[in-house]
């Protein structure tokens, strides 16, 4: 036991001396769910929007008021002509140009129809697509206002609503895919690393030739990123309850669960590359490459795994981070029992078992 | 019972480009085109005994096979053929006793760089089960050297420095064989003969040690060496009589153009062997009639200026090089 503790006290020296690569670690995770949270966004918050609006309409200014007063649009600029829409888009002074058409108001209540123009930039085609179809929807509510209201008829507003997800918050989407990828960076990525480094530093052969258990040496360098997983594991979910404002809406406990399965299937699969490499540069392109790209695209982080051919559909199985993402969202987003990721659970545990099978077998007692 | 007994020791690496093996008891190849078959002149692989409490010398140049016979001894590779005991245990089955028992030192620094030298000592203490306190009377003389030094970093140490430590630790555990491998190599000339020192007051002790050098100058400060070549052993025997069983005359030879000069000496058909050693080249001459002034005369007959010429006593290097000629 004293083996093990004075091996383990020496991986938490290693990693505490390298402040760059600890530093990283543990700013990774802040860093990609601000990231993800604000910059990187396909929410609509605070585009900026320009109008085109006849002079005292009242009814179109009402809706435009309406349009500024939401948390998605600013109004920056009042324009008075056509022809200055293209130098709007061309300063990028507003994203959206709405264009009211003459007698707004008067075309509304006497024919029952009236026409609003709703111009994007559509650089980002996203984006352009998500604002557009938030600023048709509060057009379309005011007309049900004014019809029920006012008493002034409009045309039927048709209801859209987003399970789960009303405000199509992205956050909702990401943080079980930033979960699923900072863990498995660190632990398999950082744990195959720190193994291989003692090979390609030559104190593996001093190590081997010693008393020293085989398992004590891979507990002991799993056990600094077991930790540092779950510091990981609590920044992300604190960020993304407090900042973000995504609720655990399911078992705080299945949450944990499934995380500590997930992570120490990761630690497994660095074990597994570990023993299958000897740099640390190739330990770092087996994780990097085989890992990271999987897990970003196979996981159904960035892509429904749905919309996928059957051949990738099928290599996605094989990625542990789409059972652990796919159990995130159903206890996380849609606060779903534990029953409902049984599946997932069993997967990950069958993996699990397999991967420390394996690299156990692999292990070498000798240099070769 | 020895120390360590190893009997027809064998591990080959055939390079495909070079057609040539690599590694320990390589077999002689007799044709030129790499063909793998073993020769039947020499038997593949290496034997050799060390006794206990003796120090044991692996002489030889880089790729001779060193640090291959070592990691086989030391249990961190598989013979291809033959078989090996330290201790009495078999170095296969056994591998876990043996390394209960030994201390290692490879030929690279392999100690934590980022680890201060008292935590790279204690860690070491620990896996070997022991504590730096019980052992301390073996590593004191080495440690006292790198003690005000203890609380700085492995990686921030001299060569001679990182050498100590390394001993240190390969000495903590109280091992009853040590295996160093070039523990010298890269390091200064005092602190090398510092280190050799170490080694005669652990043999005081009763530790058996096999160590491996590229320096020949070190072979007579062996009790016994084995001089290795291409993966196998020439000669294994104390260094004076290795030297004693160097038969010819052997001059050194200097002159003003010394390139022309060894060609020269290699074109005159008294000499067995010539070769440049630092200043001087050193030529053996086999004919006992053959006379110092006869030599004189055929040099200056190649147009060889301020020539001198001087009778000296073999050294390892000598002998090394005329078995290697064999």
């Amino acid at each position: 036991m004293k083996q093990l503790y004075s091996f383990i006290k020496k991986e938490f020296y290693h990693i505490l001396r390298d402040k760059t690569t600890i530093l990283i670690l543990l700013l990774m995770p802040i860093i990609q769910i601000i990231l993800f949270g604000f910059a990187l966004t396909t929410e609509v918050r605070n585009t900026n929007v320009a109008i085109l609006i006849p002079a005292n309409d009242v009814l179109a200014n009402e809706l435009a008021a309406r349009i500024d007063a939401s948390s998605y649009f600013n109004i920056v600029e009042q324009i008075h002509t056509k022809s200055d829409i293209q130098a709007v888009f061309r300063d990028a002074r507003a994203k959206l140009v709405i264009v009211f058409e003459n007698d707004f108001s008067k075309n509304l209540m006497q024919l029952g129809v009236s026409h609003i123009q709703l111009i994007a930039d559509a650089t980002d085609p996203n984006a352009a697509t998500s604002f557009s179809f938030y600023a048709s929807n509060i057009i379309q509510n005011y007309q049900h206002d004014l019809a029920h209201q006012a008493f002034i008829p409009g045309t039927i507003t048709p209801e859209v609503k987003m399970l789960y997800n009303p405000q199509m918050k992205g956050a909702f989407n990401f943080v079980p895919g930033v979960l699923g990828m900072i863990l498995i960076l660190i632990c398999a990525m950082m744990t195959s690393i720190a193994i291989v480094r003692e090979k390609e530093m030559g104190t593996m052969e001093v190590l081997l030739v010693s008393p020293m258990k085989p398992l004590y040496t891979i507990l002991s360098k799993i056990a600094p990123y077991f930790v540092l997983s779950c510091v990981n594991f609590t920044t992300i979910i604190l960020l993304s309850v407090f900042v973000l404002k995504v609720p655990i809406a399911g078992s705080f406990a299945s949450l944990v669960f499934v995380s500590l399965l997930y992570i120490f299937v990761a630690l497994a699969l660095g074990l597994l590359i570990s023993t299958l490499t000897t740099t640390q540069v190739s330990a770092m392109l087996i994780s990097g490459m085989g890992l990271m790209i999987p897990v970003m695209l196979l996981s159904g982080m960035i892509f429904p795994i749905e919309n996928m051919p059957l051949p990738l559909q099928l290599l996605s199985t094989i990625v542990p981070a789409r059972w652990y993402i796919a159990a995130v969202k159903s206890v996380m987003i849609q606060g779903l029992g534990f029953s409902s990721i049984l599946r997932e659970v069993l997967i990950l545990s069958l993996m699990a078992t397999v991967l420390v099978a394996v690299s156990m077998k692999k292990f070498k007692v000798r240099l070769e | 019972m020895y120390a360590i007994e190893a009997n027809k020791v064998s591990k080959n690496y055939f390079s495909e480009k070079s057609g040539k093996f690599a590694g320990l008891g390589n077999p002689i190849v007799r044709n030129n085109t790499g063909s793998k078959s073993l020769s039947d002149d020499k038997a593949a692989g290496v034997s050799f005994e060390v006794h206990e409490g003796e120090i044991f010398g692996i002489i030889g140049p880089d790729g001779a096979g060193k640090t291959t016979l070592f990691r086989i001894l030391t249990t961190l590779l598989l013979a291809d053929s033959g078989n090996a005991t330290v201790n009495g245990f078999d170095i296969v089955k056994d591998y876990r006793a043996i390394r209960k028992c030994i201390g290692y030192m490879p030929g690279r620094f392999s100690l934590y760089q980022d680890l201060t030298v008292e935590e790279n000592l204690n860690f070491f203490a620990t896996v070997f089960n022991t504590t730096v306190a019980e052992n301390y009377d073996l590593i004191k003389d080495i440690y006292q050297q790198i003690e005000p030094f203890k609380k700085r970093r492995a990686g921030k140490l001299s060569g001679g420095m990182k050498q100590k430590l390394a001993l240190s630790c390969a000495l903590i555990h109280k091992p009853t064989v040590l295996f160093l491998d070039e523990p010298t190599t890269g390091v200064d000339p005092v602190s090398r003969k510092e280190f050799w020192g170490i080694l005669k007051n652990l043999k005081k002790q009763g530790i058996t040690i096999l160590v491996s050098t590229p320096y020949m100058d070190e072979a007579s400060l062996c009790d016994r060496i084995a001089l290795i070549q291409n993966g196998n052993f020439l000669k294994i025997d104390t260094p004076p009589n290795i030297i004693n069983q160097y038969e010819k005359k052997l001059w050194a030879v200097q002159s003003q153009n010394m390139s022309q000069l060894l060609k020269d000496l290699r074109n005159n058909a008294q000499t067995m062997n010539c070769f440049a050693f630092g200043d001087a080249h050193h030529i053996g001459i086999s004919n006992s009639q053959y006379k110092e002034n006869e030599l004189r005369s055929y040099l200056e007959a190649r147009n060889h200026k301020s020539i001198e010429i001087r009778i000296i006593a073999p050294s390892v290097e000598d002998c090394f090089m005329e078995l290697s000629q064999k």
